[in-house]
Formats: C-alpha cells, structure tokens, sequence
C-alpha cells in the first residue's frame, strides 16, 4: 500500500537514448505518469528545407545512429515516389540486404545488452559469468555490421546507397565472405531464440498492431495493416493517424484511428508471421504458435525470429543470384510529393516529401516508431504500477525499467521531431 | 606492449546528437572485447549498464553537441570529476549537424522559439571545446575508429595500463 509515494527516474538506462519518468501515487492510485523524451531537439523537419532532394538521405541518416539505414532508406523511396522513379530489382533487393544487416544488429544490441541482463539480473552484459553469450552477442552483431557494411559501405551512415542507385556493387568474394559468417551465427541466434522463449516475463493486455505487411517479410514494400483488419495502401499512412502532443516530452505521440497502438517486431509477428522465410519457419515452428500475443515481452523473442528470417532470406538472396553493375537511371527533377513507408527495427516508418521543380525540399514530415509507441507506453506503465501497489518502490522500478526496454524505444528518433503548435 | 595491474577507469557521456559513435565503440567491441575487458574499466556508459559513476574516471569519452542550459552544466561539472575529456564525433568537435538550429534563417529561428523556450535550449548549439578543455578529439560522423584506437592507446600508456616492452 502506497499512501503517498512519488518515483522519478532520472535517466533510463540500457535504451537508445535518453529518457525519464515521473509517478506520482496518492492513496493507493497512480494519480499522474510522465514518460518525457529527454534527447534535445535538433530540428530535421526544419533542416531538410531547401536540401538537394537527391542528398537529403545523408542528412536524415544522422538523425539515429543506430537505425540510420532505415531512415536512408525510406527517405530514398519518399523522394523516388515524388520524381516518380522505379529502381531496379537489384536494387530493391540490394537495400533488402542493407535493411536485414540493420534488423540483425540492432536487435542483437537490444536483446544481448538491454534485455538478457533483466534476463540474468546482472547490471551489464559484460558482468556475466557464462562467456559463451557474450561470445555470441559479438559475433551476431558482428555478423549483421558485416552484411550492411558490404552492401552499403559502413555499418552506420552507409555511402553506397543513393536514390535509384548504388554507386557500389559487392564483389562475388565480399557475398562469399559475409554468407559464411551469416551461416555461422545461425545457431547462435537459436540459442537466443530459446533463451527469450523460456523467459516467464510476462505483462500481457490486448491492445491493436500496426505494421507494414511485406509478402516476404522484408521490411520495404507492401501495405499496411492493423490487427483490428484496417487496411491501407502506404500514402494513406498518415490519414489514419492522430498526432497528440505531449507538453511535457520532446517528442510527439500519435494514435492510429483515434486509440493507442503498438508497432514493431510485436505487430509485425502477429499480422505477418506467415510470410517469414522457410528456414526460419522450420526451424522456429515450436515458438512462432506463441504468436498472435498480447504479452509484450514476447516483443523480445519476435526480435530474436526476426534475427533468423533476416540471416535466411539474406543467405537465399545472395546465393541465388549475380549483382552486377548497372548503368544510373536518368534521374528528371519534377516538382511533387511522394510517401516511403517502410518497416524499420522499430515499427513502422513513415516519410513524406514535398520538393519543388527545382529539387529541393518544400517540406517533409516524419513519423517515427518510438513516437507511435509511446502513448501506448505510458498507459502500460500505468497499467503495471496499478497491479504492483503492494509491492516495494524498487521492485516497482525495476519491472517498469523492463517493461520499457521491451518496446525497445530510440529516443534518439523519437525527439528529431517538431511540432510547434502544441503551446 | 605489455599489460601492468592498472586498468584504465572510462566513462562514456552522451549529448545532443544521433549517439552513431556510442555504436561505433560497441561495434568496435565485436572484435576487441577480450583486449579491453583487461585494460578498461567502464564506469560510466548507460547505454551499457545501470550502475554508472562519474567518480575518479581517467579519460571522458564526450559524444554530441551542447544545445539546452542543463547540459552546459553537466558537462561543466563532468570535466571537474575526470583527468582527461576527448570529444568523440562530429557533433561533439564540431558541433555540426546537431548545431543545424544556429544556421536557421529569422522566420525558421521564430518558429522553433517556443520549443527552445519550454526546454531550456542555449542561444545557440556549441562543439565542446567552446564551454570546457578538450585534451583530445576524434572526428567523423560517425567517430573515425583508427583515431579512436590512437587516442585510446596514448591514454592506455599514459596512465601506466600499458608499457613498451
């Protein structure tokens, strides 16, 4: 029993990004819960204006360090939309590879460093006693770096990828030698995969999923889909969605048809699980019936599945084929607006850009992950401070701290973001 | 080189900026995770871990740009607690492109106002070297990693982790 207690978490750890929460609890009633964005503000949607719309992809990347290649990515496809390009096929499935490099690391930072130490109650990953994970975790993530690294020139802010074109190719041996490491991890993954299974963490209420179906679950092209069954074509995104203003956080919220919802490996897993590559299917069948789940810790094993998609899918697309040098498509400027949606580790990101028959950028709007999940977020630490009011302050603490790195938030993406209107 | 007792006390802190170099040192650590378990004692990350302390740390990594009041004084009171401050990437030595807001022309500037108001933002977005002492930089968006590992090592000798064999 709490009469009166307040709780302030200054600085979130084992998240990307910086953040805070503040609880007030008066006669046994959470009375007031703030989750505040605390990353400062650096104006994208402002910086973008009057940019060369055939470079503007550079600029974007920085906005995550750890994502940048989704943001690269669905800004490239918003301004191909606009100039009314197709990129090649191999093109197409030269950015799927980039994107799977991005998904396998950036969930392996997330599960082996943020989740597996709540797993093990350790404070770090580098505390723990069992060598042969740490081992792992490296070689995963090491795994994923490779692949992008090949594709798109570095890991973090990649330089080979560019509107209608990549200025490199991969040579044969550079596949050669990314495949066998890929096939290395793979049992790796599994023994991650199994980890996250038998964890009991659990905090489960239905709540509605959104994500980006792909027939091959490839995180770029498709359309999209809520677990209520609404189901929209990609430039359409932003009509279903609310922005609500949080005065107290540097970012902004969203709902997706007037209620909060969830996007990410979660969503994904439950509308898509179906599309995922055969290997993958085979070999996770025991974990893939968990899903649909409402329990979302299962958020972590769905990151895990979707490491092992992104490694079989990857190894099929590179064995089966020959990437070959291509001349650059004519690229003609025209005044227009165009829409990118795509799927990044997170959930769903969305781009529009309006750029001018010079080229440049009008004006754009971003819709990022993070800042869909997080009226969601707020109301499920809610939730789960209500259900532990007998409980001690720092037990209380502690499953909030888990529960919000299950969602797995970028505040890094989350507060680029303006929205001036609010005051 | 050979290895002495003594580890090297490091802390890891993080501004305004996209944290690109925070994953480049975790990237770098695929490879070199086993050298540094013996040489670094990571004090100060929360990227890393929860239990972090600014205390008696010998070199400050320092990543991203100083743009709100509250991180001019946490860094100001940071460099007080460490031996040596390093700005890492480009934001930090720099200041560019987190410090894009400064380049913003009067009707821009006029429109984020209220945000810069309701969160305590500085005049203006600043590298390191403009508000404490910088002993060292590395630069590159993300962080180059050969300088990096320069930089690192001239430390590890500097504070004794490491000596010509």
């Amino acid at each position: 029993m709490h009469k009166g207690l307040d709780i302030s978490l200054k600085n979130i750890s084992k998240i990307e990004g910086s953040a805070s929460l503040d609880i007030k609890i008066r006669n046994n009633n959470v009375k007031n819960i703030k989750l505040k964005v605390t990353e400062s503000k650096r104006f994208y949607t402002q910086a973008i204006r009057n940019k060369n719309c055939l470079n503007v992809h550079q600029i974007v990347s920085r906005i995550c360090g750890t994502c940048s290649i989704a943001h690269l990515i669905c800004c490239i496809e918003a301004v191909e939309k606009a100039l009314g390009i197709k990129p090649s096929e191999q093109t197409i499935l030269l950015r799927k590879l980039a994107m799977y490099g991005t998904i396998i690391r950036d969930h392996a930072l997330h599960l082996y460093f943020f989740v597996l130490p709540d797993i093990f109650d350790i404070d770090s990953i580098l505390d723990i006693e069992n060598i042969k994970i740490i081992e792992q975790a490296f070689k995963v993530k090491a795994a994923g770096n490779a692949l992008s690294t090949v594709i798109g020139g570095r890991a973090v802010h990649p330089q080979y990828i560019n509107v209608a074109h990549f200025s490199k190719i991969p040579t044969k041996d550079e596949l050669k030698s990314v495949v066998n490491q890929l096939k290395s991890v793979r049992e790796d993954v599994l023994d991650l995969i199994e980890i996250l299974y038998k964890c009991d963490f659990n905090f489960t209420k239905e709540k509605n999923y959104v994500a980006l179906i792909t027939e091959d679950f490839s995180f770029l092209e498709g359309y999209i889909k809520s677990i209520d069954g609404t189901r929209i074509e990609e430039e359409n995104f932003w009509n279903y969605l609310n922005r609500i203003v949080i005065p107290y956080s540097q970012a902004t919220g969203f709902q997706f048809e007037g209620r909060e919802y969830m996007v990410g490996a979660l969503a994904r897993m439950n509308l898509n699980k179906e599309a995922l590559h055969k290997e993958t299917k085979r070999d996770v069948e025991k974990y893939l019936k968990i899903f649909p789940s409402n329990n979302v810790y299962h958020n972590n094993l769905a990151q895990a599945i979707e490491i092992l998609h992104s490694i079989d899918h990857s190894i099929e697309i590179i064995e089966s084929r020959e990437f070959k040098e291509e001349n650059k498509p004519e690229i003609k400027i025209k005044a227009g607006e165009g829409v990118g949606v795509i799927e990044a580790p997170r959930g769903t990101l969305y781009y529009m850009l309006s750029i001018n028959n010079e080229g440049k950028i009008n004006y754009g709007n971003i819709v990022i992950p993070t800042a869909q999940n997080q009226i969601m977020m707020e109301k499920d630490i809610k939730d789960l401070v209500t259900q532990m009011l007998n409980e001690s302050k720092h037990k209380i603490v502690h499953e909030i701290e888990k529960l919000i790195r299950a969602y797995d938030p970028c505040m890094s993406c989350a507060s680029h973001f303006l929205k001036v209107r609010w005051l | 080189m050979k290895k002495t007792q003594k580890k090297l006390n490091i802390g890891w802190l993080k501004f305004t900026c996209s944290g690109d170099s925070s994953i480049m040192f975790i990237e770098m650590m695929n490879t070199k995770w086993k050298e540094w378990s013996n040489l670094l004692s990571i004090r100060f990350f929360p990227l890393l871990k929860a239990k972090n302390s600014l205390r008696n740390i010998d070199v400050l990594f320092v990543e991203g740009a100083i743009s709100t009041k509250k991180e001019e004084k946490l860094l100001k009171d940071a460099r007080k607690k460490c031996k040596k401050l390093v700005a890492v990437g480009s934001c930090a030595v720099y200041g560019n492109p987190s410090n894009q807001r400064n380049f913003f022309d009067e009707k821009t500037k006029k429109e984020i106002e209220p945000i810069l108001k309701r969160f305590n933002h500085r005049e203006k977005v600043s590298p390191i070297s403009e508000i404490v002492k910088v002993d060292d930089n590395v630069p590159g968006c993300p962080m180059d990693e050969n300088e990096f590992l320069r930089v690192l090592n001239k430390y590890l000798k500097e504070f004794g982790v490491v000596k010509d064999a």
